[in-house]
């Protein structure tokens, strides 16, 4: 995981580009995913979390760009002068619809009974891509659910592997708790070398990888349906805090 | 104007989403006018009649009994709407399919009861491995997500199928409402 280098400011250079036909301009060196959401222009993510890392691996982001055939993450890829931007054709909602209905037959969404519904990216973006069933059929796969912390349950079932836990632990917290373990399919998140959360060495219990996490993977303990509200940590500006403190 | 023909069936469901139905309260006058009633659990009927125009049906499939009246409803009816979470992705009748139908059926009824424990079996239907939703079956026209979809959301669809209009049903409900 390679976190984007910061924008050089010296080389701060203005391009120019169109996205979906609008003219707009934008620092070089900035995704087109940033230029886009300065211009108020919607573009669905799931695994991006601005003050992360860009990883560009839910694939949600996609766009077309004129001249290449083949699709590009917005989240990871930068903007170029003269570059013509879609950001929304059928095309592209046929392959995030089917992005999301693969994600919910992976494991078992049940948002009836999940402690995040109506706080969860996964349902809101099926809401908002118009998914109003799931075409494929669903894996129904027997997946643990991690209640040793004293404060906050791991439950696979609702695990979409978008790695944003994994990224605020080790780049924000600085405690790389989380990992993932496994490959493809079988990939599962874990702490530490594969410990029960509870006892894990290096956890902090600071809750931040429960509060980026989209869906109800991560949650505190004793909630209810519908009440686990994710209090997204502002990252970008705690960030730039803590630069100012070692000074 | 001829009234459409409308039906509501009930499989592997909690029957919320009839509730929702009932929750239309005075506006089910309303879908009086609107529609006929011909087969329901909430109405005094016991087949599932020809020639039905629009069937919404509750539940997922979990027994060759769902199925059969599932496809039997589809043959007699035009346009099937599948209702609620249940009917739409499988919901909580699915849970138990990370599971499969004899384990669970073990569970509840031998491994948790201490006096006489048996699993229920005469005049019951089979429980499949899995519980499935309608799609995986026969073709639906329509999805209405929402456990249950509320009554102003069922009002609204209904009403705009009668009235042929376009309706944004996922700015008035999702998966789990």
């Amino acid at each position: 995981m390679t976190p984007i280098p910061p924008h050089p400011p010296e080389t701060a250079q203005t391009l120019n580009l169109t996205i979906n036909g609008r003219q707009v301009s934008a620092q070089a060196g900035e995704t087109i995913l940033e230029a886009a959401r300065a211009n108020d222009i919607f573009i669905p993510t799931l695994c991006f979390l601005e003050g992360l890392s860009a990883q560009g691996s839910c694939r949600l982001c996609m766009v077309e760009i004129a001249g290449s055939a083949k699709l590009h993450p917005a989240c990871v890829t930068r903007i170029q002068e003269g570059m013509e931007v879609t950001t929304e054709t059928e095309r592209l909602r046929d392959y995030r619809r089917n992005i999301i209905e693969l994600l919910f037959s992976e494991r078992n969404h049940v948002c009836a009974v999940c402690v995040a519904s109506g706080h969860c990216e996964l349902q809101d973006l099926a809401s908002e891509l118009g998914v109003d069933h799931i075409s494929f059929p669903c894996r129904y796969p027997t997946l643990a659910v991690d209640a040793s912390h004293r404060r906050f349950v791991l439950d696979h079932n609702r695990c979409i592997l978008c790695t944003r836990c994994v990224r605020v632990c080790a780049e924000i917290e600085g405690a790389h708790t989380w990992d993932v373990k496994n490959r493809g399919i079988r990939s599962l998140i874990m702490a530490d070398f594969d410990a029960p959360w509870g006892d894990s060495e290096t956890c902090t219990g600071c809750g931040k990888c429960v509060h980026v996490c989209p869906t109800g993977a991560l949650f505190e303990k004793g909630l209810a349906v519908a009440e686990m509200r994710k209090q997204r940590p502002a990252l970008p500006t705690l960030v730039a805090n803590r630069a100012t403190e070692q000074r | 104007m001829k009234k459409l023909r409308f039906a509501t069936l009930w499989l592997d469901g909690c029957s919320g989403c009839h509730m929702s139905l009932l929750d239309l309260d005075q506006r089910l006058l309303d879908l009086a006018d609107m529609v006929d009633f011909v087969y329901s659990p909430l109405v005094d009927v016991k087949i599932f009649p020809e020639g039905v125009d629009v069937a919404c049906v509750e539940g997922a499939v979990s027994s060759a009994e769902d199925e059969e009246k599932l496809r039997m409803v589809r043959r007699r009816t035009g346009l099937l709407i599948a209702l609620g979470d249940c009917a739409v992705t499988g919901n909580i009748p699915a849970m138990r399919n990370v599971l499969g139908g004899q384990k669970i059926l073990q569970g509840v009824y031998l491994e948790r009861e201490h006096l006489n424990a048996q699993i229920p079996a005469s005049h019951l239907p089979a429980l499949n491995e899995h519980a499935l939703p309608l799609h995986r079956f026969v073709p639906v026209d329509f999805f209405i997500p929402g456990c249950p979809p509320s009554a102003d959301t069922l009002f609204a669809a209904l009403g705009a199928l009668v009235a042929g209009r376009a309706v944004d049903l996922p700015a008035l409900t999702r998966f789990g409402a």
